[in-house]
């Protein structure tokens, strides 16, 4: 048994007892020991907790209880989950020192499933970021090259799996913050149904777009955690009262023979790398092979995906972040007895949110703003409609969609740091997801000629049918796992210390 | 030389619009589950939803939904098939999230009207009052600026905030212009929060206490020249928190625009604070930049879309009207207009029509609740029915009508109760308050009398009939109070040849 093992692995090992939980979560702490001061996924580590949860755990197993199939295996979660008594910082200074009084419903879920969470992962500050560079506490680095981001806001979380520091993670999806960062290391990322896995307890960037998801490093673990932390939740209205699709099922199945899979016109060509494309291409001649049928389809209206985007994240943002005044909770700057409730609040914000937040706050404020409204958040909601449009006549021609993850394979760190458009264009594949409040999933597709990076693979389905894309994703992950021989995670360079 | 109501209002018109917030009665709040309780210690009614905690998510209280449509049902609105939440921004200290979770551009019910009477020169007269809106929304907390001078958060030292009422979900109904009232306004203003007011407690949705806070009114008023055509500019006098406060704000309102407008000054678009004590209004914040409270729709709950055959049901469960139900009670209790009124503005319809069920007289029933129980609920400044139940006094009453006790007795036994005693019959046997109805018993007293004023009997048996009120009282005395006086009388006439 080793850190390098998948998550489904570990579980067999645990159930097997060959393996005791705590063992399993001290392996994980002396691996991050060895590789988090060079990576820096994590934010926080709660050893303690961890241990004690290991240790119930392997107690319950021991006394025969029936028990989920991940109980025992460790999970790094993303700062924006509240967990109670943890810091939950989102990566940002505004809250610094704030520990929650309460368990978000996945957390609640992870809890009740025997998960043991190691710790908190870093992320762009709010979720607000393609690169986790945007984080309050120094970004994280990516293990395939350190130099390199490892995506956003996700960061932490795909880097953690990827330098194998936890083989279960939980990122949140805004717009392509799973799978983007899935895609530059090396891992799988799902982004559910929009509503299929509850926001209660998920610090919200913006609202409508938002959606928590698994991470993991191959297909099969992110449908088990999947399982897990799905359903509907009556603390979260926008949950949907349905059954969760039978995900690990469809990512044990391997067979997509007579299916059709879309590819989208709109998103290939101008932008993308070409070693991304030619991953892509040949991971689409894979699936020909396994007797999938391929389609062309366009969607015109994703031509202005990005841009109602980024008026309706920040707009909701604007309004979601007002209540980090310094009244409360976190930071609290220039309360020195003199100074009126507004100068504080103004100084705590002037403090504690960093450029991007400041940036975004400001734009979604303007956007809102009266006589303003119709022609910016009123037009980019009639947008919104107009791609799940684009989606609805996409899934009558095919069973999913796919397209790469994301144009570029792993930049430089501070390489675009400057340049917020050439930043946010990172997630030009991924928004329509969230604009339609699909499923999508990224998983590698191989290694991109020109930079040997990861490139990722996206796939997309309709609303409550998310186990399309674990039986595509299933199949494509056991066909290129036969060609290259090895996961894709052991073509990277070892990092120093690591197992 | 500054001009009187009567005075003004020869030369203006006011126009009036009324907002009135309704703090529902639901048991948990209008989006999480914490109590509604009014009075618990601060903060101990919150939880990460209200108190606006980072990842906390609002769920829509089904039975508030079911609240407000009842109320737009009543004021003959129609029922939006589909209409939002949205949220209004802006920073305020006891603003939990700092923007209010509120309706906008998509109300749940629309367009009602309200029949309001009123007393005129003329008679009585019906002014349609017409209901724009009425939306949901949610309480903030409560602040206590402590330190400065004028108790608002400028100056002050700190603040203490209180968010047990935030989230308390808040029904806002909203008037159109109220036009052509004349210098009946005041009274139609009140008419209308009055009206409001018993229609809401009828639903039986809100506690509807205005000095509470449960039920909160704002009053926009304006005044024009008479036959000018225009409106005026308008203020919003801000928490009017009693009906007669309601009447007194727009008099002052409309005193205090016209002399400015007399001296050839602007009205000014601005909130406006009511002051209890001299019926006057001071300024608050100005409206005439419009702040921007950047409105867009909830995007963490999801559209409110009432299902009509709930609407139908809930139609069904509608009470009778107010103004109907008065009619109906005044006729078959056939109370006086005038009696009539007294109880309606005593809040006691409800009581006395309570008490009248449970078997008393009508015209008993009113009698002790407005009087005697009205007398010491005055002294002791509580609610009457804060002092006795309704079943004390329909038994007290039930116990005279059988002749059990005397009215004197009565008010006794009424008495022990209010002072904790015991139900009635507990007062009247642990007071001995029994009618003495034994004959033999009352004879010896009678005899005693007569025996100890021999010449005042003397004179009755002449045909003095009025001289008897002497004996009668020594009788009584004699008897502790306990007897009937008129029985007393009878047996004594009778004994005197009479």
């Amino acid at each position: 048994m080793s850190v390098r093992d998948n998550a489904s692995v570990m579980a067999a090992a645990l159930n097997k007892k060959e393996i005791s939980a705590v063992e399993l979560t001290n392996q994980h702490y002396e691996q991050i020991a060895a590789v988090d001061k060079d990576v820096h996924a994590f934010l926080y580590l709660d050893k303690e907790g961890a241990l004690a949860q290991a240790e119930a755990v392997d107690k319950k197993r021991a006394a025969g209880e029936k028990l989920s199939p991940l109980a025992g295996v460790p999970l790094a979660l993303k700062d924006v989950m509240t967990q109670k008594g943890i810091p939950t910082t989102c990566g940002s200074k505004i809250l610094e020192g704030w520990r929650p009084p309460y368990d978000s419903t996945v957390v609640t879920k992870l809890k009740n499933a025997g998960v043991i969470i190691l710790g908190k992962t870093n992320m762009d500050e709010f979720a607000m970021g393609s690169s986790t560079e945007n984080s309050a506490y120094g970004p994280t680095h990516n293990p395939w090259d350190l130099t390199r981001i490892p995506g956003g806001s996700g960061g932490g979380s795909s880097a953690a799996l990827a330098a194998f520091e936890a083989p279960l993670a939980i990122g949140t999806d805004t717009g392509g913050s799973i799978r983007q960062p899935a895609a530059v290391t090396g891992t799988v990322g799902v982004k559910p149904t929009y509503g299929g896995v509850s926001r209660y307890g998920l610090v919200a960037f913006s609202s409508s777009l938002d959606q928590a998801g698994p991470c993991a490093r191959t297909v099969l673990d992110t449908a088990l955690l999947h399982q897990a932390i799905a359903g509907y939740d009556n603390k979260d209205s926008t949950s949907i009262n349905q059954a969760v699709p039978d995900v690990v099922a469809a990512a044990k199945k391997l067979d997509v023979k007579g299916m059709k899979i879309g590819v989208v016109k709109q998103l290939a060509g101008d932008g993308y790398q070409k070693g991304v494309e030619d991953k892509f291409n040949e991971a689409v001649a894979e699936l020909v092979k396994l007797g999938a049928e391929i389609v062309e389809v366009s969607c015109p209206n994703f031509e202005y995906a990005l841009a109602a985007y980024y008026l309706i994240a920040p707009s909701e943002c604007s309004s979601n972040l007002a209540r980090f005044d310094s009244m409360r909770f976190g930071l609290r700057v220039g309360d020195d007895g003199v100074k009126s409730a507004e100068e504080v609040m103004n100084l705590t914000r002037q403090a504690g949110f960093g450029r991007e937040v400041k940036r975004r706050i400001i734009l979604g404020t303007y956007a809102l703003s009266s006589g303003y409204y119709d022609a910016y958040y009123g037009s980019a909601q009639k947008v919104r409609t107009l791609i799940k449009q684009d989606f609805d006549a996409a899934f009558t021609k095919c069973d999913v969609l796919v397209s790469p993850t994301a144009p570029t394979t792993a930049f430089k760190i501070g390489e675009k740091s400057n340049d917020p458009l050439a930043m946010y264009l990172n997630d030009i594949a991924t928004i329509p997801v969230n604009m339609a409040g699909i499923g999508g999933m990224s998983l590698p597709c191989g290694l991109a000629a020109e930079d040997n990076l990861p490139v990722g693979f996206q796939i997309m389905s309709p609303a409550m049918k998310d186990d399309r894309m674990y039986l595509v994703g299933g199949a494509l992950e056991a066909a290129l796992l036969s060609k290259w021989g090895k996961p894709i995670l052991d073509f990277a360079p070892k990092l120093a210390g690591s197992k | 030389m500054s001009l009187n109501y009567d005075q003004v209002i020869e030369k203006y018109e006011p126009t009036l619009g009324l907002e009135v917030h309704v703090e529902l009665n639901t048991k948990s709040k209008m989006f999480c589950s914490c109590a509604t309780e009014f009075g618990a210690s601060p903060n101990t009614q919150t939880c990460p939803v209200c108190l606006g905690l980072p990842g906390a998510l609002p769920v829509v209280n089904k039975r508030a939904i079911e609240s407000t449509i009842l109320i737009g049902l009543a004021l003959n609105c129609s029922i939006a098939p589909y209409s939002r939440f949205a949220r209004k921004n802006y920073f305020y200290p006891d603003m939990p999230k700092n923007f209010q979770t509120s309706q906008y551009d998509e109300p749940i019910c629309v367009n009602g009207f309200l029949d309001v009477q009123i007393q005129t020169d003329e008679g009585e007269k019906t002014f349609k009052i017409e209901i724009e809106r009425v939306h949901m929304e949610e309480d903030t907390g409560k602040s206590l600026h402590v330190g400065g001078s004028t108790g608002r958060i400028h100056g002050a030292q700190y603040s203490l905030l209180d968010y047990n009422r935030a989230g308390i979900p808040l029904v806002e109904i909203v008037t159109k212009v109220v036009p052509n009232t004349g210098k009946y306004a005041p009274q139609v203003a009140r008419a209308y929060v009055a009206a409001l007011r018993d229609i809401l407690r009828g639903l039986k949705v809100s506690d509807v206490k205005m000095e509470q806070g449960s039920l909160r009114c704002d009053v926009n008023l304006s005044l024009a020249q008479i036959n000018s055509g225009k409106l005026g500019t308008r203020s919003e006098t801000k928490n009017v928190n009693s009906l007669r406060s309601v009447e007194r704000a727009v008099i002052g309102e409309v005193i205090r625009q016209a002399n400015r407008l007399e001296d050839g000054e602007r009205i000014i678009q601005e909130t406006r604070h009511f002051l209890e004590e001299s019926g006057q209004t001071r300024p608050g914040r100005s409206k005439e930049k419009a702040e921007d409270y950047r409105y867009f729709p909830e995007p963490d709950l999801v559209p409110v879309v009432p299902d009509a055959k709930w609407i139908e049901e809930l139609k069904k469960t509608l009470p009778e009207k107010p103004a109907d139900r008065r009619k109906r009670l005044q006729s078959t209790w056939s109370v006086p207009d005038k009696e009539m009124a007294a109880m309606v503005n005593a809040e006691l319809l409800d009581t006395v029509e309570e008490t009248v069920l449970l078997g008393a007289d009508p015209t008993k029933a009113r009698s002790w609740w407005l009087g005697e129980i009205s007398r010491i609920a005055n002294d002791r400044s509580v609610a009457a029915t804060e002092l006795i139940s309704v079943k004390d006094v329909a038994q007290v009453i039930e116990l005279i009508t059988k002749g059990e006790l005397t009215d004197k007795l009565a008010r006794q036994v009424v008495e022990g109760v209010i002072a904790g005693e015991g139900s009635p019959a507990d007062v009247i046997t642990k007071r001995g308050l029994k009618v003495v109805s034994d004959d033999s018993q009352l004879m010896k007293a009678i005899l005693d009398a007569v025996t100890a004023q021999a010449d005042t009997a003397q004179r009755v048996r002449e045909g003095n009939i009025p001289a008897a009120g002497a004996l009668i009282g020594a009788v009584m005395k004699a008897t502790g109070g306990q007897a009937d006086a008129a029985k007393v009388r009878e047996l004594l006439l009778k004994h005197l040849g009479q």
